[in-house]
């Protein structure tokens, strides 16, 4: 057996290494060599040092963006999981037509965030016409119709994380836990959350760097208006990148400052809830 | 033996799948052979896109050079051409929008100088030159102005306490003013919503404020200093354009508040169910407008009146930001694929029969001048005006900084416009950001 694994290695893993050098690897590369630079198409660029990266902190919507971004990463985080939750409690307690419920939780994730948008769009900007103002009136808006929006995709997904991981627990622990007089709550919050923690630490990293590349959801729903002020870093960038003539350099930095952000936080938070973990 | 067979063949369909995405464009090449050339044409325009394939299939029947064209999703040939030029099978012939445009592109830029195209061009007026360059060259010449249901406002003129007794009296903002509250006061019994269609500032329609209605204080500006570009704009004119745009909001067929999601679709939508009297727009929306019913004798176009002494000769608003550019880059057989394919479109029957009558577009070639001109009432109204004496207003929003100002500019409008922001920030946006902009890009 070990001797096949070893002998077909190459021919399993290049493909995918292949694919993954080809897409990844390289641009990633290129983009931190590119975000140095001055160009306009990126098959010739010119060197110019870090004068991009300076010309970052003079721009006042990119700072914004920042804020705005992990403002709405850590309220849709916290009500994304809660709510994942409890559904996947619910839908674990046996009910009738549990499985068609999953179903129809599930399917938000299965439509392209752009589609979504557009979709919400139209949704909220009906009701809030019966208030005399539209999605562009402020930022406060915006904001919440994104959580609304991100709450609906993700939800369903999450859930079925949860899920998996609540049916995973021996039910002898319940019951012993049950039988030691244990109250649902002090067996939920003993028993049950340890347990799932495996899941609470998949399920915040997903919303999390969701949240901070959120980028679809928000060019559909608001397209960053009014004014740049619903604008999130993901959108920024592609801005800088696209509507300002010579600053396709500055957006490459910003990018490459997104990804140490991205990286930096998700990591901090693997450690964190990794830490928590327990072993059955 | 056979669990060897079968790993082998697991592992070519892996690989396979690999470069399927790769593979599935060479099928629909049509046989042409390299020594001739091939031609890539990025297209801009969506609303012709199928025009200019059907033209390019004729032409490779005719002379077995394969051309390609591609549409740009509308708002989005920028950065289409940013990443299409960046491939080896790069577009060898795209379009710049003027001056600012081709800043970008200039070192993609071919020489036309000595181009069979350009020896049909009409003037220089209607190419871009760098020095002795010849870079870009317009392909279609287009009017704006304020679009009119003659028809609805033949109504109102009948009607008891008309200001005006025909159409031809407005010639001022003062008169377009005075028109428009009355037919706004009166819309019930004129069977209208409002005056004007909703001025929408969702990005389908708010490039008819943030780029073509700013033109005319720029225009103005550039004229009393004698200019036609400028590193910082002074806002001479931005009181006139206020008046305009206020006159857009009050007279309309909707509350100011909910414009920011108005759509160019809704707009076209109400002047062509007959429910404004006013429209601001150009000759490439008549398809557009006369899609429900109304006739062409029903259409006229007015310029553009903002209150500026003198303007009583003022003509529509007419330019290009159409300019054709070769691919500098490209090999030599495909540049001169390039330029036989764009001196056919211009000179063979088949092309101008399709760029006139079926594309509708006016052109500065001459051999365009034997029958080959496109009708519709929007673009007799502009050679109507000519023929009048009136002095066309030139389109320098080509000489606007970058993107970035026009969406600033359109955002702070568009808070203006709902009540959240002050004119204040559009004059910001309009005089500082233009310094701002000018200075990022220089």
């Amino acid at each position: 057996m070990n001797h096949s694994i070893k002998k077909y290695f190459p021919i399993f893993v290049l493909p995918t290494l292949a694919a993954f050098v080809i897409g990844f690897i390289v641009p990633f590369i290129l983009g931190i060599y590119l975000s140095f630079c001055k160009f306009t198409t990126v098959t010739d660029a010119e060197f110019v040092g870090i004068s991009n990266y300076i010309k970052i902190f003079g721009d006042k919507n990119f700072l914004h963006s920042i804020w705005f971004t992990a403002l709405f990463t850590v309220v849709s985080v916290v009500t994304i999981n809660l709510l994942a939750f409890i559904v996947a409690m619910l839908l674990t307690k046996g009910f009738k037509g549990t499985n068609i419920f999953r179903t129809v939780f599930f399917m938000p994730n299965l439509i392209g965030g752009i589609v979504l948008g557009y979709i919400w769009q139209i949704i909220l900007n009906g009701i809030l016409a019966h208030f005399g103002v539209t999605m562009q009136y402020s930022a406060t808006y915006g904001f919440w119709g994104l959580i609304i929006l991100m709450n609906w995709q993700q939800i369903g997904y999450m859930m079925i994380i949860y899920i998996a991981g609540i049916q995973n627990i021996p039910t002898e622990l319940i019951e012993a836990a049950k039988i030691d007089g244990a109250t649902s709550w002090q067996a939920l919050k003993n028993v049950t959350l340890p347990m799932v923690m495996p899941s609470i630490t998949i399920c915040t990293f997903l919303t999390l760097t969701n949240g901070f590349k959120l980028f679809d959801q928000n060019l559909a729903l608001t397209g960053g208006g009014p004014s740049h002020q619903s604008e999130m870093m993901a959108l920024n960038i592609f801005d800088t990148f696209y509507a300002k003539m010579g600053y396709e350099g500055v957006g490459r930095a910003k990018a490459v400052i997104f990804f140490i952000l991205v990286a930096l936080i998700a990591f901090v938070q693997l450690r964190a809830t990794r830490s928590k973990e327990v072993q059955q | 033996m056979r669990k060897k067979l079968l790993s082998a063949a697991l592992c070519l369909t892996m690989t396979a799948t690999l470069f399927s995405g790769c593979g599935s464009d060479s099928g629909s090449k049509k046989g042409g052979d390299d020594s001739k050339g091939k031609v890539y044409y990025l297209n801009f325009k969506p609303e012709q896109g199928d025009d200019w394939k059907a033209l390019a299939e004729e032409y490779t029947k005719e002379t077995g050079v394969e051309v390609k064209v591609v549409t740009a999703a509308s708002g989005t040939y920028e950065q289409t051409l940013k990443s299409e030029i960046a491939k080896t099978d790069a577009p060898t012939m795209f379009q710049v929008n003027g001056p600012v445009g081709l800043a970008t592109w200039k070192d993609y830029c071919y020489d036309l100088k000595d181009s069979d195209l350009y020896k049909q061009v009409k003037s220089d007026d209607f190419v871009l030159k760098e020095g002795d360059k010849v870079s870009g060259i317009a392909y279609v010449i287009e009017t704006y102005g304020i679009i009119y249901n003659k028809t609805l406002l033949a109504k109102y003129c009948e009607m008891d306490g008309a200001k005006i007794k025909d159409a031809s009296e407005i010639n001022s903002f003062a008169k377009l003013k005075e028109v428009a509250d009355d037919i706004q006061a009166k819309k019930k019994d004129l069977g209208v919503d409002g005056a004007f269609t909703s001025a929408g500032m969702d990005s389908s329609s708010d490039w008819r404020f943030k780029t073509h209605l700013v033109n005319l204080p720029i225009y103005y500006e550039y004229k009393a200093d004698g200019i036609d570009s400028t590193e910082a704009i002074k806002g001479t004119y931005l009181e006139q354009y206020k008046q305009i745009f206020d006159l857009y909001l009050e007279d309309s067929t909707c509350d100011p508040k909910l414009l920011a999601s108005k759509t160019g679709d809704e707009s076209a939508a109400e002047f062509a169910t007959s429910k404004a009297v006013f429209y601001q727009n150009g000759t490439w929306a008549y398809g557009d407008i006369t899609k429900n019913g109304l006739k062409d004798e029903d259409l006229g176009m007015l310029p553009i009146y903002i209150g500026v002494d003198g303007e009583e000769n003022q003509g529509l608003c007419t330019g290009s930001e159409n300019y054709w550019c070769v691919n500098s880059k490209a090999s030599e057989a495909d540049i001169k694929a390039t330029l036989d394919f764009m001196n056919w479109c211009v000179t063979s029957d088949k092309g101008r029969d399709k760029i006139a009558n079926k594309m509708g577009f006016v052109t500065p070639f001459k051999s365009f001048d034997d029958g080959y001109s496109a009708k519709n009432p929007l673009i007799q109204a502009d050679s109507d005006l000519l023929a009048a004496g009136k002095t066309p207003v030139s389109w320098n929003f080509s000489t606007i900084p970058s993107e970035e100002w026009k969406n600033n500019v359109g955002a702070a409008l568009t808070e203006y416009a709902q009540g959240t922001g002050k004119w204040d920030e559009v004059q910001k946006a309009f005089v500082d950001g233009w310094a701002e902009q000018y200075q990022a890009t220089h």
